[in-house]
């Protein structure tokens, strides 16, 4: 059973279907004249049209890119580097996506000035430290819809009223979002969203970004001019229509799947924490995604745990160090306040659509046997050893 | 993370996983922070390792290879036991992902401080 659908999901039957004609015999390019050519256009004004559609949007105002990466790189290099010379400082919060982060880091060296708003325990900004951190050097604000780890949802609306209130550009990362949770860009205030289609079981490497219409920005990618200039290079075709056809699907049965998945969510919730001694839910009990679930467990490593669930069929992912590129533990889960030993014995569960005909309480059976099996081995959970002491010993 | 079958094994089905009743020689190493803390536990009889487990707080890596020197260590004399090595306990794995040869491999570096501390409480007189 897949339940690391926060890192990537399974392409739909639906979308690969509609995607493959694309790969074959429709492959002419969209910027070119003959019919073939037009035929391609026409796919991607229909995908257009698709992604806007789901977020209240007009198609003019969607951009195709290679993914929420580069959605976000757009957003946030080409608003500082257009707005520039009204004021160099940007306002975010601690749990960004790398995307998002590295991007920033990247503007610091370039001299714009960055403040992260911290999270609290329960992975949300305050308000009150949003209003705080704005100057009049402030061009844009950039904070998540949906957090990738611990999935807890801030209140946008409210950020993006704020922002316009003074004057200042607001960016939604909403990869995680997209297609579990309802987004009005009219609504929720957004100038500009990152939007990704492998998140919502379309392909990889295609993404969007929409840029409010009126809304100016400094493209990234130069080149022949295609995206109407904002995003050059000759266009995944078969990859947009793919996630056009994803974008309708996740979203046309919103509220239906929202239900459903979040029922899933709260039984395996409640299970686990009434089952396991020592384990609690990291972030918002009530402002989260419908999908994405994370606990920690006292005195045990994420790594090891992944790898017993997966031997007895179940894949999720964890915040531990052990298992990251960088051995950094998450710096989402750092951000909590929560103690770094008890960062690695996180747990991410994260659910799809299709996630619904699997037996819970054998997954919660198997989270617990594995989380005891973990725990008789380790120093640190025997009642009887003091871990001061062992500290102390070394 | 990229395991050898002989990793898997170790993590899947540890040796010598408990905790000791009044051990010759106790050595903790690692920091729970960065994510691995190893315990090992040895029984001494006439200089030679007669009896020997662990308890590990860790990674993949950092159980397999606390199960494996258990194996590698058990009936050698102290003095051969001090010369086992990181890369020992790794080989005899059939090998370590690169980014686990530094942090998860502590198992000799627990099996030294065991003896040390067996050194230390028990000075011939
Ligand atoms: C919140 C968030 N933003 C951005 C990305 C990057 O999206 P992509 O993989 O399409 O580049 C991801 C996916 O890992 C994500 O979860």
């Amino acid at each position: 059973m897949y339940l690391d659908n926060s890192a990537t999901t399974k392409i739909n039957k639906e979308v690969l279907d509609e995607m493959l004609p694309y790969l074959k015999d429709e492959f002419g390019n969209p910027s070119t004249l003959y019919s073939i050519g037009r035929e391609s256009k026409k796919a991607l004004d229909n995908a257009r049209q698709q992604i806007a559609n789901s977020i209240n949007a007009k198609s003019d105002e969607i951009i195709f890119t290679s993914g929420g990466t580069e959605s976000d790189n757009l957003a946030i290099k080409g608003i500082a580097f257009k707005l520039q010379n009204r004021g160099k400082h940007i306002i975010t919060s601690e749990i960004e996506h790398p995307a998002v982060k590295q991007s920033l880091y990247f503007l610091e060296t370039l001299d714009f000035k960055v403040t992260y708003l911290p999270v609290y325990e329960n992975g949300i900004i305050k308000i009150e430290d949003l209003k705080n951190a704005i100057t009049p050097e402030t061009i844009l604000i950039t904070i998540m819809h949906g957090n990738n780890e611990i999935g807890t949802l801030q209140p946008i609306e409210e950020i993006g009223k704020i922002a316009h209130e003074n004057n200042i550009v607001f960016h939604t990362d909403a990869v995680q979002t997209f297609g579990k949770v309802e987004i009005d860009v009219e609504k929720q205030n957004i100038d500009l969203l990152s939007l990704s289609s492998h998140k919502i079981n379309g392909p990889k490497g295609v993404g969007a970004i929409y840029i409010k219409k009126g809304l100016r920005l400094v493209p990234i990618i130069h080149g022949g001019g295609q995206e109407r200039g904002i995003r050059s290079g000759t266009e995944n075709v078969a990859g947009i229509v793919g996630f056009g056809k994803a974008a309708e699907l996740a979203c046309s049965n919103l509220s239906e799947h929202e239900e459903k998945l979040s029922k899933i969510r709260d039984e395996i919730i409640e299970k686990v924490l009434d089952k396991i001694p020592e384990s609690y839910l990291n972030g918002d009990e009530t402002h989260r995604l419908p999908n994405v679930i994370n606990f920690r467990f006292k005195a045990i490593e994420g790594e090891s745990l992944i790898l017993m669930l997966d031997a007895k069929g179940y894949q999720a992912s964890t915040g531990s160090a052990c298992s990251s590129k960088t051995l950094e533990a998450s710096p989402v889960l750092t951000a909590l306040g929560l103690d770094p030993v008890d960062v690695h014995g996180s747990l991410r569960i994260s659910l799809a659509p299709d996630s619904d005909n699997f037996d819970i309480d054998d997954f919660v059976n198997v989270i617990s046997e594995s989380v005891e099996t973990l725990r008789e081995m380790s120093p640190l959970w025997n009642q009887d050893t003091d871990y001061d002491e062992i500290m102390k010993r070394k | 993370m990229n395991y050898s079958e002989k990793v898997m094994d170790h993590f899947t089905n540890p040796r010598n996983c408990k905790k000791m009743e009044n051990p010759d020689g106790v050595g903790t190493v690692g920091n729970p922070t960065c994510g691995d803390l190893m315990t090992i536990y040895i029984k001494v009889d006439d200089d030679v390792i007669t009896d020997i487990s662990f308890q590990t707080f860790g990674c993949g890596a950092a159980i397999a290879t606390s199960s494996m020197i258990t194996e590698i260590a058990v009936g050698k004399t102290l003095d051969e036991a001090l010369e086992i090595s990181r890369n020992d306990v790794a080989s005899e794995l059939d090998g370590l992902p690169p980014v686990k040869m530094h942090c998860s491999n502590l198992a000799a570096d627990g099996l030294k401080a065991a003896i040390e501390n067996y050194h230390q409480t028990h000075q011939q007189n």
